[in-house]
């Protein structure tokens, strides 16, 4: 039987089309950058350098908003993750994926008005949101102001560093991106998430 | 009290000897006589019309810091080795002023002992610059390279941030200062911030690069270019740095790259020393690992994505 809950409110769902609009204007001008060929130029450097910047404190900004509304509204209670059991729920839910779902079973942990995400997304997108976006941030705005890098940190550049760490959270990111698509294909039919996150309403399976 | 004397006396000697077994240790020519004068930002002699002292100021341009002198490349000359021995009567004859003064290639050049630097080849370069061009051939070595304080940086293997200040400074001791700018242009020096607007983290940029990287054209013959380029050659395309193929590894890191380095896996390992430069440092492993990881997950979605599709069409 299928139904639909209204899990996305405007808030979340303008959030999330900002962030995914930062978020690929970052990735592209990012790879742009860092992979820079006079010959084969994804974007000019100076636009890459500039649209960077601009997303990158567009996102830090919407962070912001995300972090201060996340605190007050009750779509906090989604990201509170339950350690007991845990291993054995994820295993659970990676079993799904990797067996159930080509069998046709009904998904371990449905999608719920008070659980809207199964344990696996839950601490992906607790690891993104609260591990790996502040690392992006924190490396990330260093750079767009350099002078306040060390110089020197044990040995290493300072600059160095920082950007190793930005760009290899940054990749990070990028294969959360495209596992986070994917997974999206996987609703009550393919684009069944696509479109809740658009109307805020979601189809269960 | 007089024993007291005696032994002061006895302490400037023996100071005044170890200071010239010191500056004989270290190569360095006695021109306290000259410097008596030339080192100070005021001068005084014993007018013999009015037989008093004068004190006068010195004329900045006839300045030399004695600081510099002891620690350029040319501290073991005596002024004498370059300018005409009448200087040591004073007052200078006035007929002085005229004196032709020695070029850089009136030692360097020809020499085998600098062969390695190409001096042949610097001049050449130079005659192709800008300056020399545009100053009706006045332009000299010496508008840039201050004689009587010029160190060696690059070969001496000093920090960049050094090396660029070095560098930067001589062009600045003209686009930066009217006075000497005037010596060859009617014009007053625009404001470098101002021309340079367009240049993003102009700091950052004036600080790690030399002015010479964007405004000459890189010759592998030598190890600095000369042939400074009219302004609207130079360079502004970033992605001229910014890359794998960065210029800089040819001018300002050329030095470095050719001297050494072992594989690190970093593209420009060298740059890495002592900066880093969006676009040019890159690392290998780090790059090979990540395309590899990327392609298994794609891959792996892909094989999902087959399997799950062919399986709803099944059922």
């Amino acid at each position: 039987m299928s139904g639909k809950l209204y899990l996305y409110p405007i808030w979340v769902r303008i959030w999330h089309a900002l962030n995914a609009v930062f978020f690929l204007v970052l990735l592209i001008s990012g790879l742009s950058m860092q992979y820079s060929n006079p010959d084969v130029p994804l974007l000019p450097f100076n636009l890459a350098v500039t649209s960077h910047n601009i997303a990158g404190v567009g996102l830090i900004v919407l962070y912001l908003c995300f972090l201060f509304i996340f605190s007050f509204s009750s779509n906090r209670k989604h990201y509170k993750i339950e350690f007991k059991g845990l291993l054995q729920r994820l295993i659970i839910q990676m079993k799904f994926y990797t067996f159930g779902v080509f069998k046709g079973e009904k998904p371990p942990f449905p999608t719920l008005e008070e659980a809207k995400f199964n344990p696996l997304q839950q601490v992906t997108y607790v690891v993104v949101l609260f591990i790996l976006l502040p690392v992006l941030i924190i490396t990330g705005l260093p750079l767009m102001f350099p002078e306040v890098i060390i110089d020197n940190f044990f040995g290493i550049g300072g600059t160095l560093l920082t950007a190793l760490v930005h760009a290899s959270a940054g990749f990070l990111a990028s294969i959360f991106l495209i596992i986070h698509l994917y997974f999206a294909t996987m609703g009550a039919s393919f684009f069944s998430n696509y479109k809740s996150i658009v109307n805020g309403y979601h189809e269960t399976h | 009290m007089v024993i007291k004397r005696l032994i002061l006396k006895i302490g400037i000697v023996i100071c005044f000897i170890a200071l010239n077994v010191l500056l004989k240790a270290q190569d360095v020519a006695d021109n306290s006589q000259c410097l008596k004068c030339h080192g100070q930002v005021f001068y005084e002699y014993h007018n013999e019309w009015t037989d008093q002292v004068d004190r006068k100021p010195l004329n900045p341009f006839h300045h030399i810091d004695s600081v510099k002198l002891h620690t350029s490349v040319h501290k073991m000359f005596a002024c004498i080795d370059c300018h005409s021995m009448e200087y040591e009567t004073f007052p200078h004859s006035g007929e002085l002023r005229l004196e032709e003064k020695y070029k850089c290639m009136d030692c360097h050049g020809g020499d085998e002992t600098f062969a390695k630097f190409n001096f042949e080849g610097i001049e050449e370069s130079f005659m192709e610059s800008v300056h020399y061009k545009a100053s009706d051939e006045r332009f000299n070595c010496w508008m840039c390279h201050n004689p009587h304080g010029y160190e060696l940086a690059l070969r001496e293997d000093k920090p960049i941030v050094e090396v660029v200040s070095i560098s930067n400074n001589m062009c600045l001791s003209c686009h930066d200062n009217k006075f000497k700018y005037g010596l060859t242009s009617d014009e007053e020096p625009k404001n470098m911030a101002e021309v340079h607007a367009w240049l993003p983290k102009q700091g950052r940029h004036f600080d790690k690069v030399r002015c010479i990287d964007c405004h000459t054209k890189v010759q592998a013959d030598i190890l600095v270019a000369h042939n400074i380029l009219p302004k609207e050659e130079a360079l502004k395309n970033c992605v001229e740095c910014h890359s794998a193929n960065s210029v800089l590894m040819e001018s300002l890191y050329a030095h470095r790259a050719r001297e050494n380095r072992a594989e690190s896996g970093f593209v420009n390992a060298v740059i890495l020393n002592e900066g880093y430069i969006i676009g040019a440092n890159r690392n290998r492993t780090l790059n090979y690992v990540s395309i590899g990881l990327f392609g298994l997950i794609v891959l792996g979605l892909l094989v999902h994505l087959t399997l799950r599709l062919t399986l709803i069409k099944k059922k």
